[in-house]
């Protein structure tokens, strides 16, 4: 790839004028990238690089043209008081940020976690050759199409402490003793959550790991099978090798998405603390608080750290996006 | 032995399928309870059931004779569409050039796409806010479109690319030995071909547009300009106790059902083309 050439194809299929050729196609190909960048550039590359500038300056909502440049008060500063204690101030000492990131984290590597292991479960049985699976892989598509901010609603109301569907199972299951307020309460707010994204969640990783374990050959199994391998060995030495690149590409998707989550999270448990992930917090502080350049310092960092992580994983993981090399 | 072994062989029959039976409960049952909740009025809906046990259009009659809910629904139509031909006609000749044509940083390239695709929306809210305030568009449809761009356009060039990739050489071959130009190539010889992959791309991203949440609430700011999203999600009551919980419902049908009958449709190729973004990449 650091040679300007042509696809071998076209270069096997007319050797004579090749290099013109191959200078018309790169041509084209500039002319025809221009306006995509352009458009990205707009609408991402400068947006970004202005929510970064705001972040080191005093903006706020009602006035951003007067915004002057601070450095890194938003971040860290400290002021010394006349009896001579040094007080820290700024985002990186802010217990509501870390609370944020923490929670932002947990969410992320619970709600992964749960989808790998169920996505797993409903991809190895819809790749089983069963009656009815049509009608399975309809089902599951269901809880995908459902728009997240319907979704958060809908279980918003299955949830409600009074009238809620679940309580009433779980107290006619015998499984609750008494009608929980799933999305008011400390405790089970991140669960409510957890629950809502995972169901909605699943089938998309579901469906990725389905497209993984469609690529091994059956013959693998066959043989498995006459040396007599136990099926649970066979998933572990087998299935899970060769579907793991698929497995690591979905749950990259999944953990970049997780990180960002905001409208889930804003719907179904507004205004609890113990669900405010890094994203709702700094929209909160952009708009509602009106402290805009406060609140460009917390999606600077939640810019950065998600940045850090996807590099970190990818180079760990060595997993490979740009596939084909034709 | 043999009546053993068929007993084993009959339970693990049926746990499989009472596997399968509580995949597609769990999967149907929350919108199949929604349906529910929208056919009841007045103190049926505080009345756990869970089978239908009234029928009433009330609440549809509710969302769509009162408030802005039509407008809402307008809105997000229009935003939608005209988000997802923006970007596809955009995206068809990037991903010719990065599925066909090899040249230096292409990598690099394709990485940044994917990269811009995943990247928190958050990250950039504060800066479009400005953009879109200095281009005069706050409060207005072309302000979602506009923002929209960031993912629809990433997503649609990555999944067309891949999908390019796996055209036949031979076609194009033929085409340039005839001395057509690459305008031509795409616009003759590939595009006849990519119908299934347009459609498929298009219906994707149309449902990333029209679910989207986050832009649609901060660049948008009275009824007759939101989304229906966030018209959902702002639906409240007289008081703050009293939420509408049966016009939410029927707010909620009204929105997924279409969504949900385009995707049982294009099941297959729906399936495809997410699959295509992710692990053939």
């Amino acid at each position: 790839m650091t040679t300007e050439t042509l696809a071998p194809s076209a270069r096997a299929a007319a050797p004579k004028v090749k290099s013109e050729l191959m200078q018309q196609r790169i041509r084209a190909a500039r002319l025809f990238l221009i306006p995509m960048l352009i458009a990205l550039a707009v609408v991402a590359g400068w947006p970004l690089l202005r929510s970064i500038y705001f972040s080191f300056t005093d903006a706020s909502l009602s006035n951003l043209e007067a915004a002057q440049w601070i450095g890194f008060g938003n971040y860290f500063r400290w002021t010394v008081l006349e009896s001579g204690t040094v007080r820290y101030r700024g985002l990186l000492v802010d217990p509501a940020w870390w609370n944020a990131v923490w929670n932002t984290v947990r969410f992320a590597f619970l709600s992964v976690l749960f989808e790998a292991v169920l996505g797993m479960m409903v991809a190895l049985v819809l790749n089983a050759e069963f009656k009815g699976r049509g009608i399975v892989r309809a089902a599951i598509l269901i809880p995908w199409a459902i728009p997240t901010i319907v979704s958060a609603r809908m279980w918003g109301w299955m949830l409600n402490d009074q009238f809620g569907i679940l309580n009433d199972l779980g107290m006619r299951l015998g499984l609750l003793s008494q009608k929980v307020a799933w999305t008011a309460t400390a405790d089970t707010a991140m669960t409510a959550v957890l629950i809502v994204d995972i169901w909605k969640t699943t089938p998309f990783m579901a469906l990725l790991i389905l497209a993984g374990l469609q690529m091994i050959p059956k013959d693998i199994y066959e043989a498995a099978e006459i040396d007599g391998v136990h099926p649970v060995k066979q998933f572990f030495k087998i299935t899970l090798p060769l579907v793991r690149p698929a497995l690591m590409v979905a749950i990259i998707f999944r953990l970049l998405d997780a990180l960002r989550i905001f409208d889930l999270i804003y719907v179904l448990t507004p205004n609890s603390a113990s669900t405010k992930t890094m994203s709702v917090l700094a929209r909160e502080n952009l708009f509602d608080f009106d402290k805009f350049a406060y609140g460009s310092a917390m999606s600077t960092l939640l810019f950065l750290i998600i940045a850090l992580l996807t590099i970190l994983y990818i180079w760990l993981g060595q997993v490979k996006f740009d596939g084909g090399d034709r | 032995m043999g009546a053993t072994f068929d007993l084993w062989k009959a339970t693990k029959w049926v746990l499989f399928y009472l596997l399968v039976a509580v995949i597609v409960v769990v999967s149907v049952f929350p919108f199949y309870y929604a349906i529910l909740t929208s056919f009841k009025t007045g103190t049926a809906l505080f009345q756990v059931n869970y089978w239908p046990t009234s029928f009433s259009l009330d609440n549809y009659w509710n969302v769509l004779n009162s408030g802005s809910f039509p407008r809402n629904l307008l809105n997000s139509i229009f935003v939608s569409s005209v988000t997802v031909i923006l970007a596809l006609f955009l995206a068809i000749t990037a991903s010719f050039a990065l599925a066909r044509v090899r040249f230096r940083g292409r990598g690099l390239l394709l990485l940044t796409i994917l990269g811009i695709s995943m990247f928190p929306q958050m990250a950039v809210l504060a800066g479009l806010f400005e953009v879109i305030r200095a281009l005069g568009i706050y409060n207005t449809p072309w302000a979602l479109i506009f923002s929209y761009t960031i993912f629809t356009l990433p997503f649609t060039v990555w999944v067309l690319t891949t999908f390019m990739r796996d055209l036949p050489v031979e076609i194009e071959e033929a085409a340039i030995v005839d001395g057509a130009s690459p305008w031509v190539i795409i616009t003759r010889v590939f595009m006849p071909l990519m119908w299934p992959a347009l459609v498929t791309t298009g219906i994707l991203a149309f449902i990333g547009a029209w679910n989207e949440f986050l832009f649609a609430l901060t660049f948008t700011s009275n009824n007759d300009t939101r989304t229906v999203p966030v018209a959902i999600a702002l639906l409240s009551g007289s008081t703050q106790y009293e939420i509408p919980w049966g016009n939410i419902m029927a707010a909620s049908v009204i929105v997924t059902v279409p969504l949900v009958i385009l995707v049982l449709v294009f099941q297959r190729k729906i399936v495809s083309g997410l699959t295509a973004g992710g692990v053939k990449g």
